[in-house]
């Protein structure tokens, strides 16, 4: 399997800045200052032809304030409501967390590239998937997790890694116990424990030297978090024998148009909204490491 | 688009511009031409020959520009103004989707249908070669554009050859010039006795059907060649593009780009100056009650600040950084993306730079002065300040 046929486009809007109404039918508190909404389209034509893989992204607009990119999380309840797991942090995401339930607002996407999901399974080759998330960088991860419990039977072991500040930053905490039992290995560990933690302590790539990796070369790394994070799981992944076309990663920069057209998401040759941001890690290896690219 | 004329070149008297240009008006077209205006030769809508900056000469020097009247009576013995096509393909403030609020529920409505269809005359070589640049962006890539390609499809070019040079001209380091030589309807060359005019496309010499033409003799010929030679020979500005790419990516920490910064006031001229600068960014604009809102899209500079903001940081926040990316994607990663590079050579923003600064002058001190292939930082597993998360991370 290549990168190009893993990193397929979803199929091109013809109209670029059309824009989905919807409405926030249900929101719950995540983490501090964290959120997670279910977006409801309002128009049933609407939601039949939209269609994302994981990894893709949507433009979330509030009229006034703005757009902010956010990963797709799930796609749920007979398909009526798109997740998004959002920080608080912006003009926009502070705008939709203020809304809350009930809220109408626009949506344009799917955007971006997709985790290589056909590269998991070829026939007889059963592919161990190891998801390496930091932070809220495990909501662009949650779609792929979802996917590979849905076809639990056709992947190797399947395992997440889950860095987080402090034990209560850990996101789709109440949901870890039911993918453990749908057969996900789960660890997390946080850089400050409080008095009731007696889970790991420290930095998520050292959970990734900690694991058994039995078969490296039919091992996938996918991670999403902060870029310097990012980095040392794909050096600590490939110092553990794991091939560094299995190495994958999600990117974070400015996005407006997201479509490639305004210039604010580039990275050297790349344009993160339309290139990525799921990349091969070798495909940007060689810009992450330079300073303010 | 034809990448080479039709038939044989023919002559027209000069008078006989103002009848294409009324034919143009008469098939719909806005006629777009140079004028001059706040002592600058810029592009706007033209309704004669009258209206062209007739006798008027620039010169150019990095972070200069003058106009000045000569006793000639040419209409185009000029190069560039700070103006460029791509502010009517690629308008620099445009109305993308309105936004009404009804019963507490939003309707998006696109805005983007019907666009004006423009005739450009006086279009240089290089900014042929820009308006190819862009229809690489805007139109052949998986998204396209819409309004851009709206505008473009419908319009009608009038090529120009330049028969001077500016200092600040280098299209014959990039290729694209002097001499039009395709993506134009028609080319004209400005003779004392008349224009030489080169058909182009079907459209092309159906629209010059009515003028009165005369067949070229050979002295014309010689005339035509003659002065097209002369803007040749007039450019003496030149950039090495060997190699470029690699030059440009391997020395992403040269000390040279310290350098550079010390004098950009990242104040965004060259990239609005810039033919094929293509970034924007969208706003919002609201009404009081702000239920009645616009999504405007305008022109945006990788100079700005802002413009790498992410909820984790700014990934350019100091002038070096930002230079930096606008010459390596201008001149390298440029061919990465669009197979090209990103640059014509016209030459706008050396001399719309306020401190002058000229880019064929940064690349040679980087050619000159290489430092060591770049090698990345190392990394290290076990170093633990490093690696504790930053503050934020994605959302």
């Amino acid at each position: 399997m290549n990168a190009t046929a893993d990193q397929k486009k979803a199929s091109p809007l013809s109209e670029p800045w059309y824009t989905f109404p919807v409405t926030i039918r249900r929101a719950y508190a995540e983490a501090p200052n964290v959120m997670t909404y279910d977006f409801e389209f309002d128009h049933h034509a609407d939601a039949r032809q939209y269609a994302f893989a994981p990894g893709q992204f949507n433009m979330l607009y509030v009229p006034g304030a703005g757009e902010a990119a956010i990963s797709i999380a799930e796609r749920t309840n007979q398909d009526r409501f798109l997740k998004h797991t959002i920080r608080t942090v912006g003009i926009v995401t502070r705008a939709i967390a203020k809304g809350g339930v009930g809220m109408s607002l626009g949506l344009r996407g799917p955007f971006g590239t997709r985790w290589p999901v056909d590269s998991f399974s070829d026939g007889s080759v059963k592919r161990d998937v190891i998801l390496v998330a930091g932070g809220i960088g495990l909501a662009p991860l949650r779609s792929l997790l979802l996917f590979l419990i849905e076809h639990r039977e056709k992947v190797g072991s399947v395992s997440l890694l889950i860095g987080a500040r402090s034990p209560e930053d850990v996101v789709y905490e109440s949901e870890l116990h039911g993918w453990r039992e749908n057969g996900v290995e789960i660890h997390v560990t946080v850089d400050r424990p409080d008095q009731n933690w007696r889970g790991h302590v420290g930095v998520v790539t050292l959970l990734l030297g900690r694991i058994a990796i039995p078969r490296p070369q039919s091992t996938f790394v996918l991670t999403c978090g902060p870029e310097v994070m990012m980095r040392y799981v794909a050096k600590s992944a490939i110092n553990s024998k794991i091939p560094t076309e299995n190495v994958w990663l999600a990117l974070e920069r400015n996005m407006n148009c997201a479509i490639g057209l305004c210039g604010h998401c580039q990275l050297g040759p790349k344009f993160i909204c339309k290139d990525g941001p799921v990349f091969r890690y070798d495909q940007v290896r060689d810009l992450l490491g330079v300073q303010d690219f | 688009m034809s990448s080479s004329t039709l038939e044989e070149p023919c002559l027209i008297e000069k008078c006989e511009l103002d009848r294409l240009i009324e034919r143009l008006k008469c098939e719909g077209f806005i006629v777009v031409g140079p004028y001059v205006e706040d002592s600058a030769i810029q592009y706007r809508e033209i309704q004669s020959m009258r209206d062209l900056p007739r006798g008027y000469r620039d010169t150019q020097e990095p972070g200069e520009y003058r106009v000045a009247k000569l006793l000639k009576k040419n209409y185009f013995e000029f190069n560039l103004g700070p103006h460029s096509w791509k502010q009517f393909l690629f308008p620099p403030k445009l109305t993308v989707n309105s936004c009404t609020k009804k019963n507490e529920s939003w309707e998006f409505i696109s805005k983007v249908d019907s666009q004006p269809k423009f005739a450009f005359l006086g279009v240089r070589a290089c900014e042929l070669a820009a308006i190819q640049v862009q229809d690489r962006v805007f139109m052949e890539g998986p998204y396209v554009d819409p309004v851009y390609q709206a505008r473009r499809e419908s319009t009608f070019i009038v090529a120009v050859n330049c028969t001077v040079a500016a200092s600040t001209c280098f299209c014959t380091s990039m290729g694209t010039g002097p001499k039009c030589k395709s993506t134009f309807d028609l080319a004209l060359t400005e003779l004392d006795c008349g224009f030489v005019v080169e058909v182009g496309t079907a459209r092309g010499r159906s629209m010059i059907s009515d003028l009165t033409t005369r067949e070229l003799d050979p002295e014309h010929a010689r005339d035509s060649q003659l002065l097209q030679q002369r803007a040749v020979d007039q450019i003496t500005k030149r950039l090495d593009t060997s190699e470029i790419l690699n030059l440009l990516m391997g020395n992403l920490d040269h000390p040279h780009w310290d350098e550079v910064a010390k004098r950009c006031l990242s104040c965004t001229n060259c990239t609005m100056v810039c033919p094929t600068c293509f970034c924007s960014s969208v706003t919002d604009v609201s009404n009081l009650s702000g239920d009645e809102i616009e999504r405007q899209r305008q022109w945006d500079s990788c100079f700005n600040v802002d413009f790498s903001y992410t909820t984790s940081g700014t990934v350019r926040d100091d002038i070096r950084s930002r230079y930096r990316q606008w010459l390596t994607h201008k001149l390298a990663s440029w061919h990465d993306q669009f197979a090209s590079s990103g640059c014509v050579g016209c030459g706008r923003c050396i001399t719309w730079c306020p401190v002058g600064i000229d880019l064929t002058v940064e690349v040679a001190a980087i050619r000159n002065t290489p430092s060591s292939n770049r090698t990345l930082p190392v990394i290290q597993p076990s170093c633990k300040a490093e690696c504790a998360f930053p503050k934020d991370s994605k959302a």
